[in-house]
């Protein structure tokens, strides 16, 4: 059938553009930072320098690698519990139910709000909240970033393990029950031990989504490019200082940029190849 | 007819207005984005605009990396100023040698005595000093850092001038508008921002204390004063730190870039026509009055003849396009 060549080719050309869309992103990301790595070296990953100042300039991407991984890991140790008591609620414990489909709809609500306005929320909100605490000065920094972060991320995590949490066949928990199994021994012995692993690839895709998150740990993180040095320092993060600095960036400092785009990119790519691994084992 | 530019967001507010002014009275659109000085001057070598827009003018490296001679043509003077946030202070002095303390980081604290020493007047807060700086390159940090340069060594050494700096302490916000409203938010800090800025969210600002040992509340007049230079051909000079006694020392021109030659690429004549016309209405009195409007000093007049001598050579296939 004509129709049907027709249809294929239609498909073909567009899996194929993705395809070459892909590779072309690849491909520029990794010939901008060619001057940067060439410059620097492997020393472009481990230095924490960053100086933009002509005549002195010297960049590295440790402090940005540092910010990254310290503000998304803190996000998802924060987003656990929320999202892991959240899910067990919707698809278990009150599974099939209309408090189940309101808090569903709440959860998924959460995650389209844009990032910006959570940025906006962390400024006028959060912020106060934690200065008013005494516990930072300004409330800028680390933590700050990372708390929202966390609440970005938990509406991912959460349909994500709801999800898996109610494809564990009932017949399994039937059976435990049928044996005087209680609710709460059928939880923690059958429902989740059998969607352990998905559960586990749900976080880390969250932690995918936590690593290149820009607007609101922008407004929140301090911008400072320096490593770290505390909870309630400011700091920066690899797509924040992207973000802030492109703008007037030009030669090896443009490089330096894109070679930190690039290395977003190969860290997000791993860890959602892992969370995908994962889940292929699963099912 | 249709123009477009890019670069400073310094004096965009005063650009958007007196373009708006300029197409509804018959001018042409002009589609101005505000992408950072470093942005226009990048647009302008391009050659995917016509006209670029900077605060910082270009260097002499930087012109011979243009494919044509490019005109520097100033639009207005805008000043940096030091804005603050501490309650019930208000009327903050601070001299060349506190600014490079607090924001070096080495004064800590507003109660710290060199800081009182030079504020008899007023109680400080024992509260820590919060420095917020801008942390995208920008134009405003560019002319802060080219003034701390000429006052302070310690700085000219460690810190340098630039767009975009290496800085020792506090934290990062973006934009004018960022730093303004991080400013306005938490107590405790300061920060250098555009005077609009400032005025218009109603953020205290110190006076500073200029070359001739006075403080100078910054004021349309106190810019001005510190225009009161000899103009060079070019025109191109930084105004910081100016010898006037009455002159706020951190005030520069801001400029808009073109070619000399307005023929290049698939640039129309019509379009070259539009650009010379706009440029020039931009640096006359009827523009000069929307750029007090919105709290840039006008040009003084040795600065609009200079533009007025730079417009003139500005040609298309070697003629002149203003007669």
């Amino acid at each position: 059938m004509a129709g049907d060549r027709i249809t294929k080719a239609l498909l073909f050309i567009s899996s194929l553009t993705i395809l070459l869309l892909s590779a072309g992103i690849i491909l520029s990301l990794a010939g901008g930072a060619v001057p940067a790595f060439k410059e620097y070296g492997i020393g472009f990953i481990t230095s924490t320098k960053w100086n933009p100042t002509a005549g002195s300039e010297e960049y590295g991407a440790m402090s940005f690698i540092a910010g990254t991984v310290i503000t998304s890991i803190l996000a998802l140790i924060i987003c656990i519990p929320m999202a892991f008591s959240t899910s067990l609620f919707i698809a278990e414990y009150y599974r099939g139910t209309r408090t189940a489909g309101i808090l569903r709809s709440l959860v998924d609500l959460l995650a389209g709000i844009p990032s910006i306005v959570y940025g906006f929320w962390g400024f006028y909100a959060l912020r106060p909240l934690l200065v008013s605490t005494g516990l930072t000065d300004q409330g800028f920094g680390i933590f700050t970033a990372s708390l929202v972060l966390a609440i970005m991320i938990v509406p991912y995590a959460t349909s994500l393990s709801a999800e898996i949490i109610s494809m564990v066949p009932s017949e399994l928990k039937e059976a435990a029950y049928s044996l005087g199994a209680t609710r709460r021994e059928v939880i923690f012995h059958v429902v989740i031990p059998s969607a352990r692993s998905g559960i586990i690839a749900s976080f880390i895709l969250a932690l995918g989504r936590a690593l290149g998150e820009t607007m609101a740990v922008t407004m929140l993180i301090g911008n400072a490019n320096i490593m770290p040095r505390g909870l309630f320092a400011p700091g920066n993060t690899m797509a924040s200082v992207i973000a802030n600095q492109f703008g007037e960036a030009d030669g090896l400092k443009m490089s330096a940029l894109i070679a930190i785009g690039l290395l977003l990119f190969l860290i997000t790519a791993l860890v959602n190849a892992l969370g995908k691994m994962i889940i292929k084992r699963f099912a | 007819m249709t123009l477009s530019a890019a670069g400073a967001t310094f004096p965009q507010p005063f650009y958007n207005l007196a373009f708006k002014k300029h197409s509804e009275a018959g001018g042409p659109l002009i589609n101005y984005g505000g992408i950072g000085s470093g942005g226009g001057i990048k647009s302008l070598r391009d050659q995917v605009v016509d006209f670029g827009a900077t605060d910082a003018y270009l260097s002499d490296a930087e012109l011979a990396e243009m494919p044509g001679e490019v005109v520097h043509i100033p639009t207005c003077i805008g000043a940096v100023v030091i804005a603050y946030n501490l309650p019930g202070v208000n009327g903050l002095q601070l001299t060349p040698a506190l600014l490079e303390g607090i924001f070096l980081g080495t004064i800590k604290t507003w109660n710290d005595p060199q800081i009182t020493a030079v504020n008899p007047d007023i109680t400080l807060p024992a509260m820590d000093i919060t420095v917020v700086y801008r942390s995208d390159g920008s134009g405003t940090t560019y002319i802060f850092s080219d003034y701390m340069s000429k006052v302070s060594a310690v700085w000219n050494e460690e810190m340098g001038t630039g767009k975009a700096l290496n800085w020792p302490a506090g934290i990062g916000a973006k934009g004018n508008p960022g730093v303004a409203g991080t400013i306005s938010q938490s107590q405790g800090t300061v920060g250098y921002i555009g005077f609009e800025y400032a005025y218009a969210q109603k953020i205290p600002m110190a006076r500073v204390m200029n070359s001739s040992g006075y403080f100078i509340e910054p004021t349309l007049d106190s810019f001005t004063a510190a225009a009161d230079v000899d103009m060079p051909a070019d025109t191109r000079v930084m105004i910081t730190n100016s010898p006037n006694s009455e002159a706020y020392p951190i005030t520069s021109f801001t400029w808009i870039i073109m070619y000399r030659e307005q023929s290049y690429g698939r640039h129309s004549r019509e379009a070259a026509e539009a650009t010379v016309q706009t440029v020039k209405w931009l640096t006359g009195p009827d523009a000069q009055a929307i750029a007090t409007s919105v709290h840039y000093a006008s040009l003084p007049q040795n600065a609009v003849d200079q533009a007025a001598i730079l417009l003139k050579g500005i040609t298309f296939d070697g003629e002149p396009l203003l007669k």
